[in-house]
């Protein structure tokens, strides 16, 4: 009992840090560094400690530090009590969908069974998709609370172009469903273990069409209508100042991480790597004793399972910093007139597939 | 009192303990809350780019790869003023404009500053005439005027570094403290 409840603990606070400690500030310098690099720029590097700069490590410090200190502005005849949740309510979702992305196998340590899940349930991926949609309460409010035209019409393109691409992620993981015969996302990954049955393989087209409807549910560019700099002024948050509009942003990172797990999980072995199975694993490290061994086989899961997603943030990243953005009506009729039609057809030819086998 | 205080705190990059660490004999290190406020208020400006006129060529470039203003931190544009901490103000002011710029600036949430980028946003420069704002400071307060027709992009990262000195020496009673709004009448 004391021990499921340390591996809990343990297993919580290892996410944590490494989401809001690791992954959320330094991403804001991964996006500048990033975005120099396709732009043949130097970025940011000259905020100093002590005169060591860090390629620019300590900028995001400096950025924290100073809307930590920025005025907190409420404007005229907003809805105050909405106004100020409405971040809450859209950096939560990001950080919670974590807990049910297996990042590692399962093994006997110490004569107790660690499975490096936070909470192994049996319907995650629907977990998953549940808060992915209670997100966009956060856009909705935070654009209809703000008493702006700009900040509405923000939130109004939000709340139509998640619930149009969540249509078409929810019909792709069908198809993902549909070849592991399971909801829950530690045994998708453990169904992975020999390279050619991962997701990748099984499911590319599901693939592809995962992988753009993330990005365009996350609102970054190419599909930031909601944001809209060129149109809406910044879109919902336009009238947010501070940390609390710093929250939507490290929202927008942590669900880079987000997506890139689930890619990981679903398309990419998850915590494998090629041809090397858990048990392999085990037997490579017998020289450290069956405790010692399994330690080090978590260990090499964390970074290989870390290292996909790190992959599949720089990706996002390239992407963002590549294509130009698409207009209004050119995002709606991507999604449902030609994703929703493949992601239907993907399910059929998966459904003829897996009968004809 | 205030006197005492500013006598008190004279050096600019340590955030004025010296003299105070020199009274302890040196058997203490101290440093003030605002130096390390200051220091990450100065790497990361969010700028509010109010571009009116040519000079908007110039300030393109020291943003492009040549000059590249984001190595100080400073290149995050930011359309909405409520997130911007620095308004640029690049080109021309016109009668016409005044008041928009105005309500730009009234619209910042604090700490804010202002740059008047180019010798029109100085002076009005060689429109010495009835339509232009004879230097936008005749409206809101600036921080720092880089001059030129346009400025060269050495000049205008000469300003940004000359505004990061000066928030460094921004001491705790500058800090504002719900200043009123600048009047739109003028």
């Amino acid at each position: 009992m004391a021990a499921n409840l340390i591996e809990s603990i343990v297993k919580i606070l290892f996410i944590f840090s490494v989401n809001i400690g690791f992954f959320s500030p330094i991403l804001g310098w991964v996006e500048r560094k990033q975005s120099a690099l396709m732009q043949d720029r130097v970025g940011a590097n000259r905020a100093d400690v002590c005169g060591f700069t860090l390629i620019g490590l300590f900028h995001p410090i400096a950025d924290a530090i100073k809307v930590l200190t920025k005025e907190d502005f409420i404007p005229e005849g907003a809805d105050r009590l909405f106004h100020t949740i409405a971040p809450f309510i859209s950096l939560t979702p990001a950080i919670i969908t974590f807990a049910v992305i297996p990042f590692g196998g399962q093994y006997e340590l110490f004569g107790h069974h660690v499975n490096l899940i936070i909470a192994d349930l049996d319907v995650g991926i629907l977990f998953v998709f549940a808060f992915a949609s209670l997100a966009s309460f956060g856009s909705v409010l935070a654009g209809w609370s703000s008493n702006n035209n700009w900040s509405f019409l923000g939130g109004l393109r939000a709340s139509a172009q998640m619930l149009s691409y969540e249509v078409v992620m929810g019909l792709n993981i069908i198809g993902v469903i549909m070849v592991y015969g399971t909801l829950r996302l530690s045994q998708i990954g453990a169904m992975q273990a020999d390279f050619f049955n991962w997701g990748i393989f099984l499911q590319p087209v599901g693939f592809v069409l995962f992988f753009t409807c993330a990005i365009a549910e996350n609102k970054r560019a190419p599909f930031d209508v909601a944001e809209a700099e060129s149109e809406l002024v910044a879109g919902y948050f336009t009238e947010y100042s501070g940390m609390k509009f710093v929250m939507f942003w490290m929202g927008e990172f942590l669900e880079i991480v987000t997506i890139g797990a689930l890619v990981t999980t679903m398309f990419f072995g998850a915590w494998h790597l090629p041809f090397v199975s858990d048990q392999m694993l085990l037997n490579y490290f017998r020289f450290a004793g069956p405790n010692g061994a399994a330690s080090l086989a978590i260990v090499v899961n964390i970074i290989t399972f870390f290292s996909k997603v790190i992959f599949f943030i720089w990706l996002q990243m390239t992407i963002r910093w590549t294509l130009p953005r698409f207009r209004y009506d050119q995002v709606m009729r991507l999604g449902w007139k030609m994703f929703l039609p493949i992601a239907l057809i993907n399910i059929f030819i998966t459904g003829v597939v897996i009968l004809a086998k | 009192m205030i006197d005492t205080l500013k006598r008190k705190g004279g050096c600019s990059s340590c955030g004025g303990v010296d003299d105070d660490s020199r009274l302890l004999g040196g058997s203490v290190i101290l440093t003030k809350l605002e130096a390390i406020n200051n220091w990450g208020r100065k790497y990361s400006f969010f700028q509010y780019p109010f571009v009116t006129a040519c000079c908007g060529m110039e300030f393109m470039s020291v943003c492009g790869p040549k000059y590249d203003l984001d190595r100080f931190g400073a290149a995050l544009p930011r359309f909405s003023p409520r997130q911007a901490d620095l308004l640029m103000v690049v080109g021309t002011i016109s009668h016409k404009q005044a008041p928009i710029l105005v309500k730009v600036y009234n619209q910042m949430a604090e700490p804010k500053w202002v740059f008047a980028f180019g010798v029109c946003a100085v002076s009005g420069g060689f429109y010495d005439n009835y339509a232009t704002v004879q230097g936008i400071d005749t409206l809101i307060p600036v921080d720092i005027y880089v001059p030129g027709c346009p400025p060269r992009p050495e000049m205008v990262i000469d300003g940004l570094i000359k505004l990061q000195q000066k928030v460094m020496e921004s001491r705790w009673s500058d800090y504002p403290k719900g200043a009123s709004p600048v009047s739109n009448d003028k």
